[in-house]
């Protein structure tokens, strides 16, 4: 089985995040990047499925050179080839732009495949759209936020969580499944594939060897502003012994914030 | 025309899509449109009168069998095949499971640019402005989508549905063609999670247990106070779900859910950074924990500082007198 894994780079979720009013970004000097930790379930997946097959695990990032960084971390997982999609521009909150560039190197360098997994979503951008969008630019079923994935023959069964339930998705392959946590547990890198993992040359794409022009990756979501929120200040410490604390505290809720 | 996906489940519209209904006849007020929405499959014939009472002047009625069960290409391709023809300057879906899983997949086909899980809308100078949470609530963005139409999915619990009038309106049944088969994959069975009736997502009060509560069958506790409660669910913190205390459906924070209740009631929960992303933008917050310095402490609106086996007790008491009144 062929499957292509798409991770990002993104802060890790330690970070304070500083704005730049100026700029209309983020900050990020000083923060600390790492593979956004949904896509750490995909990878996982994939190397599972591998393991229980044949196959191989290819997995793609559109990013900056520091990118490389993760790749080499899902090398050390595990994966057999990783490569990179050249994008220097900041985050742009576009989930079509990335999935056009995704879809388009999908079509150009490995038109063979039968699964492309995905994080249910980035953290930072939090968009949720990528997968989505690359399942329908590529007229590919999807199955996002898996929380269990099986594969038999060309087709696969996701258990997806929905309000109150989970949902039960069928589906031929290829297709897009997206991981949400409590797919699997991410193994650790082993000593031994750090090792490989550093001998191993990361080709990088750009756009327009994919025949992508600078219209076609335009971004077309306009960043008017970013704000980071007011502080929330701390309330009122409630005194007394359990019962008196409780009784005070339904009566604040009730009739002071009145939301009981 | 600002126009609304309508997402029905067990037969009724949910919630979440009258408060996305609300929030486009506000903003078409202020942009002379019309305001529609669109049911796609099966729906009851009085669905019609309800969303003509809360804000649509028009109802799209999409029509095919393969509607039946939800697809999200399927779905896609019916709002697109309306959107093609009444070119709505922006199409709102609810950021509910389905949402998010349709909206990502019609903006591609309509080859437009997109707003997830948007906390705000406005309208600046002629056009629409969304405001969305960035990191989870550590930030928020403002955007503007240079595209016809712009897509955008709002977020449960937070834009206020229209109170019903006597509205009254038309209904336009249009049959879609759906080519057979050409890409497989449509949910097959809906399973239900015994006991959790409303997820935390959509909930209006939130009761969360974290480490403190020391075990899962403590969890029973917390469920208690949120039975008492109407509207509300029980949520967790990341240590809580890992422990295999509760399931991660519960989860809020960064790598959960990112929530926005009336109440959020932390129980044995430190704070961490993650956490707090996720339910800051709670309106009112409640902490309960043994130690006066535990972070969670500077976000909260009201604190207990105590042993939560003696306080969730004489909460559960208080709470059943009030509401027995
Ligand atoms: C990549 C990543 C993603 C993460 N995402 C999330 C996320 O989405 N959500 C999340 O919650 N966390 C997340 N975390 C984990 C986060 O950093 C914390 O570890 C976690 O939130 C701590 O959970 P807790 O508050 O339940 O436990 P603890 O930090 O151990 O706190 C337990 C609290 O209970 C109190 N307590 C103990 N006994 C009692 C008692 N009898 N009565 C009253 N109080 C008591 C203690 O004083 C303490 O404050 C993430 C971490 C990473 C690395
Ligand atoms: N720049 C990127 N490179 C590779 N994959 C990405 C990129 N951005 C998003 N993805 C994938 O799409 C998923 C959802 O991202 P998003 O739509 O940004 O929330 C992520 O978890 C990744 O699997």
């Amino acid at each position: 089985m062929e499957i292509l894994v798409f991770v990002k780079r993104v802060p890790d979720t330690e970070s304070k995040i500083r704005v730049n009013p100026e700029t209309r970004s983020v900050v990020e000097d000083g923060l600390n990047f790492v593979i956004s930790p949904f896509d750490e379930f995909a990878v996982e997946e994939a190397l599972r499925l591998r393991e229980a097959g044949t196959g191989k695990v290819t997995v793609l990032s559109v990013g900056p050179d520091e990118t490389t960084v993760i790749l080499k971390k899902c090398l050390a997982m595990g994966a057999d080839e990783a490569v990179l999609i050249k994008d220097a521009g900041r985050e742009t909150y576009d989930g079509l732009r990335t999935a056009k560039l995704i879809a388009a190197a999908v079509r150009k360098r490995f038109p063979q495949f039968d699964l492309l997994l995905f994080g249910k979503q980035s953290v930072g951008a939090d968009n949720g759209q990528v997968p989505s969008m690359t399942a329908e630019l590529l007229g590919l079923p999807q199955a996002n936020v898996a929380v269990k994935l099986e594969i038999d023959g060309g087709r696969g069964v996701v258990r997806r969580e929905i309000e109150g339930a989970t949902e039960k998705v069928e589906f031929s392959l290829p297709a897009v499944v997206s991981a949400q946590k409590g797919l699997n547990e991410p193994r650790y890198e082993t000593l031994k594939g750090i090792m490989a993992a550093k001998k191993k040359v990361i080709p990088v794409i750009t756009p327009e060897e994919l025949g992508l022009t600078n219209d076609d990756i335009a971004p077309r979501v306009e960043v008017v502003k970013i704000e980071t929120p007011a502080a929330r200040q701390a309330g009122k410490i409630i005194p007394g012994s359990p019962e008196e604390a409780a009784k005070a505290l339904v009566g604040l809720l009730r009739n002071e914030a009145k939301v009981l | 025309m600002l126009l609304v996906f309508i997402e029905t489940r067990d037969g009724k519209i949910k919630k979440s899509s009258f408060e996305a209904l609300g929030e486009a006849a506000r903003r078409a007020a202020e942009l002379g449109a019309p305001v529609a929405a669109a049911l796609v499959g099966p729906a009851d014939a009085g669905l019609d009168a309800e969303l003509f009472a809360r804000g649509a002047a028009r109802v799209f009625r999409l029509e095919s069998p393969a509607f039946a069960a939800y697809s999200a290409q399927d779905y896609a391709l019916a709002l697109k095949t309306l959107a093609d023809e009444v070119k709505p300057a922006a199409v709102f879906l609810s950021a509910t499971a389905m949402g998010k899983d349709l909206a990502p997949r019609l903006a591609a086909k309509l080859d437009a640019a997109m707003a997830s899980d948007c906390t705000k809308v406005a309208v600046e100078g002629g056009s629409l402005e969304f405001t969305r949470p960035i990191f989870a609530g550590k930030a928020f963005a403002t955007l503007r989508l240079k595209s016809a139409p712009a897509i955008a999915t709002l977020r449960p619990n937070v834009f206020a549905a229209a109170a019903p009038c006597g509205g009254t309106g038309e209904t336009i049944v249009k049959a879609v063609a759906v080519p057979d088969g050409a890409v497989a994959g449509r949910v097959a069975e809906i399973l239900k999670e015994s006991g959790a009736e409303i997820d935390v997502g959509e909930a209006e009060v939130i009761i969360s247990g974290g480490r403190g509560l020391k075990g899962p069958e403590n969890f029973a506790l917390l469920r208690e106070l949120a039975a008492l409660i109407p509207r509300a669910a029980v949520g967790a913190s990341r240590s809580a779900v890992d422990s295999g205390w509760i399931g991660h459906s519960h989860q809020v924070g960064q790598t959960g859910k990112t929530v926005s209740p009336n109440l959020y009631v932390a129980v044995g929960i430190s704070g961490a950074i993650q956490h707090l992303a996720g339910m800051s933008s709670s309106k009112v917050i409640v902490a309960v924990n043994k130690d006066p310095e535990a972070p969670i402490f500077k976000v909260a609106d009201y604190g207990i500082v105590g042993d939560l086996f003696q306080v969730v007790p004489a909460l559960k008491d208080e709470l059943k007198k009030i509401f027995a009144e």
